[in-house]
């Protein structure tokens, strides 16, 4: 456990994708099985521990430590298993039942949480704790709630993992999803001790392509020729691979995210829908949408579904799943990613005509014979083809005729291009201390618009945002605050804000939904900090008024959960 | 009397009516008392400046020589009537020339501890527990998250950094008084002998602590031609200058920042800090707790810092305690060279 707490610590603080993989490739190298497999499972998200949730770990350090310490320290640290890490109270030397045993191994620790019950799992972790240090407590934790966001992603997991022998990554990827922690097979087949593992995946996940934004070309207008470029919407959900094939005459379908979490699990209406359809076989880059009547719903409703825990048949009808394809990566047993896009489009096309349009359709084309055009396509949606799924629209995406599908962010291939977000002029009232690394500024900053009140204008709050601005911006916001506070209420403070004397900030948010737990009635979806305004007096700032007819004008369903 | 009634929070800072004066104003006073050389405790303009004669020679070598109308030394251990009151300072173990200041008056004892720490420091004199009535206290690292860990094995981290990467430059931030002498009397006693290079803006402080018999061994400042020479060697800058064009000028430097703040890793990745040592020079938690508890002060007023944790704990012992919310310490950092975000650490 104390080389793998090494690792990660320094995986943690390592920027390097370099660096990062040569400590990965070094410990694979270095570690004995089964402990590196573990390892690397445990760096890829492949193993997960139904008995070890975060209520667990809580109640240990709530029978350690004072609550009102507790509470303090993790809103100061920001990160539940990291505050428990620092703040455990290890025991002394020398009393009973401490004689400083071995801190444990991963394989133990990942073969006692599959094997230990519910009841005995408290006393185990416990147990480790207590012989681990910082580091290590820290390590464990991660570990078991699942949470080793270390920034090493899966893809680069399996990029060390070749390295050890020299091989491509992708054919790592290719043999990976049909394979059981702690790969010994694998890593036999890889240091060329044994044949390539047998149970080939029927149905595996391809590492996405994605997009530069459009205006980080420079000029890009005059750069880039529209007549070399196909468009499409950039549909507001969330982008997945839709895969299915056959392995001994069984069919396996799967959905993947764009990172490569299968997410299955979620969304068995459109499993059972692509297992059963028998000309879907092959892979499809899509966005999943929440389909009502064939017609597109917001992302607020999509969310509203991903926050369900339990997928009943009540969530299934009510929220139907629906994939809409951009791009077909393989049909049957064939790889189209070396295509070109036009030919691949093609392909989808006909694929897509094969199915069930109400759990698969095309993402249209949005043709344009120059930049103006597509501008215009973008600003109007409705008007331009999406009819009345123009609120899902996030934006176009523009991509290169010729372009194969390449993983990762190749260069000059694929934009995007976003249309632009709600803006308005809010005056900043209160400011919060941020968590984790932004706990010594003030970074939450709630705003608000005036409106008439009983006593002439007075300003009403209408949404908090922490992010947007640079970090040269942060520390020009947190010293306003730091000078201009009024009054304070524990890690709130209250910030001048009067007609004359104030600051203003421009917000851009995505929507604008009505809320009954808001005093002024309406919620904001993504505020931010689009500018600064410490041009403007306070007074000229925006009125409720301009919201209310922003919500008359684009109307979005309220939603239930926050 | 009260304690209240001698010791009053003023906009300039703690007051002390029986004695008529300030301790460690943030406003220009007539009569201050100073407890240590940071920027935040110490400012430039007042009247006259009590203060040890280490303290006072920082304060002429940030502010020049006209700091202050009438700079007096403070003897330690030294009981001196002002007023109605009598002070004495005694070591605080903070950094060179630190001092806790006790106020007797009215038949009431009160420290005001400045800034203080229990742990190892080669180059100041260490802290001294005063038993007192009310007992007033920083919170830098107020929270049970905060323990610092062996001295040693934070130095030997960057000593087998620096035999892995031979050939990178290792660029340390520190503050530029205290933070950066300790650790290169920690390097020295580690056996590291190599000449240890230094910003420019730390070179007068460092000058002074050798000047005052603080064995540093040899000390160079970097000429800026030179950086891309400095491979393998330990430089030492204020923090504001690791993420600087200043500091990747050197050969493939490897970031590192030595602050009680490393302790949380969210800190050290917002610095970009690939190598933090968890070294301070404030108390941790524990020994918050343990001094409070020497001390044997049946109340604990808590200056700056992480303020509510520490009056919760307190209370919880059975202590008196308040928070004090005094605006100016911690927040504008200590170092003029680095003159943002945090408190000196
Ligand atoms: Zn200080
Ligand atoms: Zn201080």
């Amino acid at each position: 456990m104390n080389r793998f707490a090494a690792l990660l610590d320094r995986l943690a603080y390592e920027p390097r994708r370099n660096a990062k993989l040569r400590l990965a490739a070094a410990y694979l190298r270095e570690t004995p099985d089964p402990d590196r497999g573990y390892a690397h499972a445990a760096m890829t998200g492949a193993l997960t521990f139904r008995n070890a949730k975060p209520a667990l770990i809580r109640g240990l350090i709530a029978e350690r430590t004072d609550p009102v310490l507790f509470g303090l320290s993790y809103d100061y640290v920001g990160d539940l298993s990291e505050t428990v890490a620092l703040m455990w109270p290890t025991p002394q030397a020398g009393a009973p039942g401490h004689n400083r045993p071995p801190a444990p191994t991963l394989t133990e620790v990942v073969e006692t949480l599959a094997s230990a019950s519910r009841s005995e799992l408290p006393a185990r972790l416990a147990g480790w704790l207590d012989h681990l240090d910082e580091i290590g407590r820290w390590a464990l934790l991660k570990l078991i709630t699942g949470n080793l966001r270390i920034g090493l992603s899966a893809r680069l997991a399996k990029t060390a993992l070749a390295q050890i022998g020299e091989m491509e990554p992708n054919a790592i990827e290719e043999v990976w999803h049909g394979l059981e922690p702690p790969y010994e097979s694998l890593f036999a087949w890889i240091e060329g001790r044994g044949p390539r593992p047998e149970s080939v995946d029927p149905a595996p996940f391809r590492p996405p392509m994605l997009s530069h934004p459009l205006e980080d070309v420079t000029d890009f207008r005059a750069a880039l020729d529209p007549a070399s470029f196909s468009a499409e919407w950039k549909w507001d959900g969330i982008r997945v691979q839709a895969v299915a094939g056959f392995h001994e005459g069984r069919k396996t379908a799967r959905l993947y995210s764009r990172t490569g979490e299968e997410i299955s699990g979620a969304f068995p209406d459109l499993i059972d829908a692509l297992s059963g359809d028998p000309h879907f076989v092959g892979a499809i880059d899509g966005e999943l949408l929440i389909l009502r009547d064939g017609r597109v719903q917001s992302f607020n409703v999509l969310q509203q579904r991903l926050n369900r825990k339990t997928i009943s048949p009540k969530l299934i009808h009510e929220f139907p799943a629906h994939i809409r394809a951009y791009d077909l990566l393989a049909e049957g047993e064939e790889d189209l990613r070396a295509l070109p896009f036009a030919e691949r489009r093609s392909r989808l096309e006909a694929f897509v005509g094969r199915l069930d349009p109400q759990r698969i359709d095309l993402s249209p084309i949005v043709g344009f014979p120059d930049w103006p055009a597509l501008e215009a396509a973008r600003a109007d949606p409705a008007g331009a083809g999406a009819g009345v799924d123009a609120e899902a629209v996030e934006g176009v995406m523009v991509k290169r005729l010729d372009s194969p599908y390449v993983p990762g962010r190749p260069k000059g291939l694929w934009f995007k291009w976003k249309r632009d977000p709600f803006v308005v002029d809010a005056v900043l009232m209160y400011a919060q201390r941020g968590h984790g690394k932004r706990s010594s500024f003030y970074s939450d900053y709630t705003f608000g618009v005036w409106r008439q009140g009983q006593a002439g204008p007075e300003l009403v709050p209408v949404g908090k945002a922490y992010f947007g601005f640079t970090d040269e911006e942060l520390a020009q916001l947190d010293r306003f605050v730091r000078k201009h506070t009024t009054n304070r209420f524990g890690p709130v403070r209250e910030v001048t804000h009067t007609a004359d004397a104030g600051l203003v900030l421009e917000v851009a948010f995505e929507g604008l939904q009505r809320s009954t737990r808001h005093r002024s009635g309406v919620a904001m979806r993504f505020p931010r900090v689009s500018r600064i305004r410490w041009d403007k007096p306070p007074r000229e700032a925006d009125r409720i008024e301009t919201l209310e007819a922003l919500l008359a004008t684009y109307p979005e369903p309220e939603t239930t959960d926050p | 009397m009260r304690p209240t009634d001698i010791l009053k929070i003023t906009p300039q800072g703690l007051y002390c009516a029986p004695g008529d004066f300030h301790i460690d104003p943030v406003r220009p006073v007539a009569q201050a008392l100073v407890t240590h050389g940071h920027s935040d405790h110490a400012r430039p303009g007042h009247g006259s400046v009590l203060a040890t004669t280490e303290t006072l020679r920082i304060m002429a070598v940030r502010y020049g020589e006209g700091f202050c109308g009438t700079a007096q030394e403070a003897r330690l251990g030294e009981s001196v009537a002002i007023g109605d009151a009598r002070v004495t300072f005694r070591p605080a173990g903070h950094v060179l020339g630190s001092a806790q200041i006790l106020i007797e008056a009215g038949g009431c004892r009160i420290v005001a501890s400045g800034d203080y720490k229990r742990a190892r420091d080669p180059t100041c004199l260490p802290f001294e527990p005063i038993a007192c009535d009310v007992f007033i206290t920083e919170a830098t690292f107020g929270l049970p998250v905060f323990r610092h860990p062996d001295l040693a094995s934070e130095v030997r981290k960057l000593l087998d950094s620096l035999a892995l990467f031979p050939d990178r430059a290792h660029i340390v931030g520190a503050y530029a008084l205290g933070k950066a002498q300790r650790l290169m009397a920690l390097l020295r006693e580690a056996g590291y002998d190599r000449p240890i290079y230094v910003h420019g803006a730390m070179e007068r402080l460092t000058d002074l602590y050798k000047a005052e018999g603080v064995p540093l061994g040899e000390v160079r400042k970097v000429v800026a031609a030179e950086r891309g020479k400095l491979g393998g060697e330990i430089v030492i800058c204020p923090p504001s200058a690791i993420q600087d064009l200043w500091a990747r000028r050197f050969p493939d430097p490897v970031t590192s920042f030595a602050s009680g703040w490393m302790r949380v890793r969210a800190r050290a990745r917002q610095k970009g800090v690939e190598l933090p040592l968890i070294v301070s020079d404030h108390s941790d938690w524990d020994d918050l707790c343990a001094t409070i508890r020497e001390t044997g002060a049946g109340e604990v007023w808590v200056t700056h810092g992480e303020e509510d944790a520490l009056v919760h704990w307190c209370r919880t012992q059975g202590l008196e305690a308040r928070p004090l919310h005094m605006i100016g310490y911690g927040d504008e950092g200590d170092d003029a060279d680095a003159p943002r975000e945090e408190p000196a650490a």
